[in-house]
């Protein structure tokens, strides 16, 4: 029973070596662990850190919007902290919330999310509707209210927004004898997303080889549904995913473009879809303005010249964001003053300089910088009037509870089953609502 | 021990004198707690972090899966009693996902198994460059798995993957890899067993090594072929490796959820348009970190605990049924 390890003094120095060691360990972990996000004396006089926590490329930094920040207000530092995709970034997000610890001076939030914070965690944001130099008159409305609670506290400053137009390629939509000028191409659908299902069935009649029309069924879905105000709840917060005619119609049109075999059954954002886009399988694809650069990515080099952008049947939105600061924020006052600051029309027009982010501030509309924008890769296409146009025009959309939960069964399970598995729209349709009715159940 | 601790503090405290006396005894009682505490001093760091990390998640998850907890608010929590579990019971995507990790558990197990098994027995053979082959049969194991099901959902592709390429050249049509009921399942499986039979293998190697060659020489001697020798003595002797292979292999394929949920692309938490390979993992975090339902998660993850509970109560009475046999 003699222990196998070495006794007397040599034992016990390593011993205390060893504790040593793994003390050592431990409070360099721990103190590396606390430092995250606190305060430090940056140069040689105090300098305030703000922290800001974002998803995916928000761009303030690629557009250089921090560094000129900090140049304005020298006792000033701005720490970006990134998360890549949402869905990670939001439950971290509601969990430091909760805690009311962990959370940076600025958080950013996605449109899909902000309503249901706004709703059921509002009291735990400072009302940024009373923050000095904020003008309510400055948002487009419906972006406005996005953000706003029942009682009228405002906890985000939109950034920027989503307003949809319509990718195509010329060469494809010429050699299937369709026209190739923007503004006719914007004429074939105007107004109504059947007649751009009708061209289509057109384009198909006529399809180069080895392409179909568009990419994904519930591409035309999500471009579609966010045209109507009321899609899954109705103004008075009742539930009507069941049957509100922005989701019959949209839903129809999918399955339209199913039956009649006008899509790539590709799934948005995964890497066939990325082949696709190289291998210029399809010729349309329903396009908010962050995804222009997405498609210019990944289209290539072989696709310049080729993409242009004409204006969507109906003025929608998809996506977009918005900056809160939360009330347990360190340095409340410096964040609202950066938030304010971040989202004043002149900031969010160099952030479309940068990354074709569309403002949501109107005034920055007029700005040569937005008015003037071409895309050189999509053909010279006025962007900045064709998706600014788009946004005056779309409608006070109305947010309910489940909002992502509710549009990803319609678009992955319902359509899904239709486009990619060949099962009867009547099959798709009942698992989407018995999906939503598992998702949304409390 | 007590002999040993007798023995030193004889010696030491024997001669000295009256003012070394103290010191001596202080010093030979800090030996016996060294001896006798130390050890614990030892492992504490270990059960203490498991209380923190382990055990607490464990209890504390069981207390919220009595409770309706969203994740838009964790603080607000709501007695619910067993609701949570009951409405498990009548839940078929609950069902599903427990099919579906019991099938893809198999579909990967089984071959993953009898295929490590196989490969053990060849690497058990005189070869040229035997560590090369043992390393290379590691390999699987020491990538990641994000990285290797990337890859795999590469191969898989149904427009432009390298396995319908492959198919489309004998001239069998292209395979819808992640649409298909059991084409995906076939294709998660596949990862796994790509992951883990290496590693099982080298398992199986290392308990074949320990099986005394003289058994073999006598089945030589009596004439039997290396097959019946495999059967025969290989086997036999590797019952209770196979049966720890066997639970391990249970206890991951019960976990299993990163490989379904990056070959599921985009919203991989669903397992395909109809669910058809969500596992009970990939349902929990559904559940939870995309449905916010964290009560509920909590009530699957529960559910999975006591599912392994149940497997390993079976393998224990396997075990002793094997025993019993021999």
């Amino acid at each position: 029973m003699t222990p196998a390890w070495p006794s007397g003094p040599y034992r016990r120095r390593a011993l205390v070596l060893a504790a040593a060691a793994a003390l050592l360990l431990v409070v360099s972990v721990l103190d590396g662990c606390a430092r995250d996000g606190s305060d430090d004396d940056a140069g040689h006089h105090r300098r305030t850190t703000v922290t800001i926590g974002t998803f995916g490329v928000f761009g303030y930094r690629q557009a250089g919007l921090y560094e000129e920040y900090e140049r304005l207000h020298p006792d000033v530092v701005v720490k970006e902290s990134v998360i890549e995709r949402n869905d990670a970034y939001y439950p971290q997000l509601l969990t430091h919330l909760a805690a009311g610890s962990g959370l940076a001076d600025i958080q950013a939030m996605e449109v899909g999310n902000v309503h249901e914070v706004a709703a059921a965690q509002g009291r735990l944001f400072e009302d940024l509707s009373r923050a000095k130099g904020v003008r309510r008159a400055d948002w487009l409305p419906w972006k406005w209210a996005q953000a706003t609670t029942p009682d009228g506290r405002t906890i985000g400053l939109g950034t920027d927004i989503g307003p949809i137009a319509l990718c195509y390629r010329k060469d494809l939509f010429r050699r299937a004898g369709l026209p190739t000028d923007r503004e006719a191409v914007g004429r074939l659908w105007a107004g109504d997303w059947q007649k751009y299902i009708d061209t289509g069935k057109a384009y198909a009649r006529r399809a180069p080889a080895g392409t179909v029309f568009t990419d994904s069924a519930a591409g035309i879905y999500n471009a579609s549904v966010h045209a109507y105000p009321e899609r899954y709840h109705d103004r008075s917060g009742r539930p009507v995913y069941m049957d509100s005619p922005a989701v019959r119609t949209s839903w129809d049109l999918a399955v339209q473009a199913v039956r009649a075999g006008l899509t790539a059954r590709l799934k948005q954002f995964e890497k066939p879809w990325d082949q696709a886009f190289a291998n210029g399988r399809f010729a349309t694809v329903a396009c908010p303005p962050w995804m222009l650069g997405y498609i210019k990515e990944k289209s290539g080099a072989a696709g310049r010249g080729a993409w242009d952008v004409a204006a969507a049947p109906r003025p929608a939105n998809w996506g977009g964001s918005f900056v809160t600061v939360p009330k347990a924020a360190r340095h409340k006052a410096a964040a609202i003053e950066l938030a304010v600051w971040l989202t004043a029309p002149a900031q969010q027009a160099r952030l479309f300089e940068r990354q074709a982010s569309i403002p949501s501030t109107p005034a920055s509309y007029a700005m040569p910088a937005v008015r003037d924008a071409r895309n050189p890769y999509f053909g010279d296409a006025p962007i900045g009037r064709i998706f600014t146009t788009a946004a005056r025009s779309v409608p006070l959309l109305v947010f309910g509870p489940g909002e992502q939960q509710i549009g990803t069964a319609f678009t992955d399970i319902g359509i899904a089953q239709v486009e990619q598995q060949g099962r009867s729209p009547a099959a798709g349709w009942a698992a989407a609502q018995k999906e939503i009715k598992n998702a949304v159940d409390e | 021990m007590t002999a040993t601790t007798t023995a030193v503090e004889g010696a030491e405290a024997g001669p000295a004198g009256r003012d070394r006396d103290r010191p001596a005894a202080w010093r030979s009682r800090l030996y016996r707690w060294d001896l006798r505490y130390s050890p614990y001093a030892f492992v504490a760091p270990f059960f203490a972090f498991f209380a923190a990390f382990g055990l607490f998640p464990l209890l504390y998850t069981g207390w919220a899966s009595l409770h309706r907890v969203e994740l838009t608010a964790p603080d607000r929590m709501v007695w619910v009693g067993a609701h949570n579990y009951l409405r498990l019971l009548d839940n078929d995507f609950f069902w599903n996902a427990l099919r579906n990790t019991v099938t893809i558990g198999v579909l990967s197990t089984v071959p993953q198994l009898l295929m490590a098994l196989g490969l053990a027995h060849l690497l058990h053979y005189r070869l040229r460059a035997a560590t090369f082959w043992r390393v290379a049969l590691l390999t699987p194991y020491a990538t990641s798995v994000a990285a290797a099901t990337l890859v795999f959902v590469l191969l898989y592709g149904r427009d432009y993957g390298l396995v319908n390429w492959a198919l489309g050249t004998l001239g069998v049509g292209p395979v819808d890899w992640q649409n298909g009921t059991w084409s995906s399942r076939c294709a998660v499986s596949s990862i796994v067993i790509w992951r883990w039979t290496g590693y099982n293998a080298l398992i199986y190697l290392a308990a074949m090594q320990a099986v005394p060659d003289e058994l073999y020489e006598s089945a030589a001697l009596d004439g039997a072929s290396r097959g019946r020798q495999f059967l025969h003595i290989t086997v036999p002797a590797l019952r209770p490796t196979i049966l720890f292979t066997v639970v391990v292999s249970t206890i991951g394929a019960t976990q299993l959820f990163g490989e379904p949920l990056l070959f599921g692309g985009a919203g991989g938490q669903k397992g395909g348009a109809s669910h058809q390979f969500q596992t009970l993992g990939l349902y929990l975090y559904e559940q939870g970190w995309f449905y916010y339902h964290l009560g509920r998660a909590s009530a699957v993850a529960w559910s999975m605990f006591l599912l392994l509970l149940l497997v390993a109560a079976v393998n224990v009475l396997i075990a002793r049924r094997l025993r019993k046999d021999r």
